[in-house]
């Protein structure tokens, strides 16, 4: 976090919020590992959210108070949780069912880069001497209703993570509908990017400077939400 | 009578073969069956196979297994955890093969084994890197990714609850992979942290059914990776 403008734009928790907020109620809902998780902690008071973990669990809830949790009780992340009334258990097969199938409503992950036509690569940077992992990405992108992603908008060397075509190795093809970004909403849409919604203190140019593809202005009405 | 129990972890692994395809149950530590890999590491079966969504922590369990050379390649979905060391010294040494499949597939090829499917189409890594190799096909305009089902010789997984039938019952997220490979594998071990008479185990609640067990071994008070780790263990 050090290298990035913190200034500008909001914090890594503020994106959680802000994905948030467009998490509808009774929706089925698998978090990604990182800033994504947080989300859960951000869904407005009076909304219903039901968690899903690849790894076996519908009705997940927070981590336990110190002393209480189980090893065999765990999130796609590895650490501990716990399960909410109404939770269930069930194995990978089935778990993969949910997220193949179509199942799950919504899921939330990070990103290395997106393209304008939705493309994502979050999973390997293609280094030659790299351990490539995949896990669940790339069933959760080939399966799942809408995907959202949340990232910060640059690297920390400042390079563009919203591009024209991804360079790093893909997890899935078009599978990107929205992205949370410190400094924007932007919805991918079939013309590519489009500008849903600024953060506080930043202007259309800031985030098209920094964005390695057209972006399309906000529309003053009759913008498709 | 049907009594599927055997002694020890030892006598249930005793004929693994140099060379088979071992499914080996859990997500992390949670329903990793270490009592039996300990067991297959000191049974010294090499050039092995191994199925499993990670590869270990520390040097215990399926890493203390990797540690003693005793795979030659790994199938899984994630080979990096933390406190995950040995396969990643290994793989970049050049000393272990990888074969990196999608969590889900992974999961699907197995139950396709246990099914008696031979192969089956998933949307899954259409258009990625590990699509190379695979044939594809076009259903109702959507492009799918032929996978084959994943047979083995042997599982060992780990339950809460067994019956001398071999009925099973799980911990919780630690159920993950084990019901799928037991159906896969042509001998499926268990160990169980309890083992209980045919008729104590409700019929409506046994979550893998006998006719997919061979073996069962009790197994009380199962040790976690974690708790090793931290104890600083390296097995043997």
């Amino acid at each position: 976090m050090t290298h990035t403008a913190s200034s500008i734009g909001l914090s890594r928790d503020e994106m959680a919020r802000r994905a948030a907020l467009d998490i509808p109620d009774g929706a089925y809902v698998n978090l990604g590992i990182g800033i994504p998780e947080r989300v859960a902690a951000y869904i407005p008071a009076g909304r219903e959210v039901i968690y899903h973990t690849e790894n076996g669990l519908l009705g997940m809830g927070p981590s336990p108070d110190a002393g209480t949790g189980d090893p065999e009780l765990i999130n796609a992340g590895k650490r501990q949780v716990t399960v909410l009334p109404g939770a269930a258990f069930f194995h990978h097969a089935d778990s993969f069912a949910m997220i193949r199938g179509g199942h799950i409503d919504l899921c939330v992950l990070g990103a290395l880069q997106i393209a304008a036509n939705g493309d994502l690569a979050n999973w390997s940077t293609g280094a030659p001497d790299a351990i490539p992992a995949v896990g669940g990405a790339m069933d959760l992108v080939a399966g799942v209703k809408t995907i959202y992603v949340i990232t910060q908008h640059c690297t920390k060397g400042g390079e563009a993570k919203l591009v024209e075509a991804c360079t790093y190795p893909l997890t899935g093809r078009a599978v990107v509908d929205r992205i949370y970004t410190d400094l924007a909403v932007i919805e991918v849409t079939g013309d590519g990017f489009q500008l849903v919604e600024l953060s506080p203190g930043v202007d259309y140019d800031y985030v098209a400077e920094r964005t390695a593809a057209p972006l399309m202005p906000i529309a003053d009405e009759g913008r498709e939400t | 009578m049907i009594d599927k129990t055997i002694a020890s972890p030892e006598a249930a692994v005793a004929d693994i073969f140099d060379g088979a395809t071992v499914l080996v149950g859990g997500f992390g530590e949670a329903g990793s069956p270490i009592e039996l890999i300990h067991a297959l590491i000191d049974q010294g079966a090499t050039q092995l196979t191994v199925v499993n969504n990670n590869t270990g922590s520390g040097e215990v369990g399926l890493a203390a297994l990797i540690k003693a050379g005793r795979v030659a390649k790994m199938i899984c979905s994630y080979p990096r955890t933390t406190n995950s060391t040995v396969f990643p010294e290994l793989y970049r040494a050049g000393r272990i093969e990888l074969e990196l499949v999608p969590q889900g597939t992974l999961a699907e090829r197995l139950r396709a084994a246990g099914a008696g499917i031979p192969a089956f189409y998933t949307p899954t890594s259409v258009g990625t890197p590990l699509e190379q190799g695979k044939e594809r096909r076009s259903f109702e305009g959507r492009d799918y990714v032929l996978e084959t089902g994943l047979h083995a010789d042997f599982a060992l997984i780990k339950c809460r609850l067994a019956d001398t039938h071999g009925n099973l019952l799980y911990n919780k997220t630690a159920r993950n992979f084990s019901p799928v490979m037991a159906m896969a594998a042509k001998t499926t071990i268990v160990q169980a942290d309890r083992v209980v008479a045919p008729g104590d185990l409700d019929p409506e609640s046994v979550v893998t059914p006998g006719i997919f067990v061979n073996r069962v071994v009790a197994v009380p008070h199962p040790a976690y990776e974690s708790e090793l780790v931290a104890q600083g263990v390296s097995y043997p």
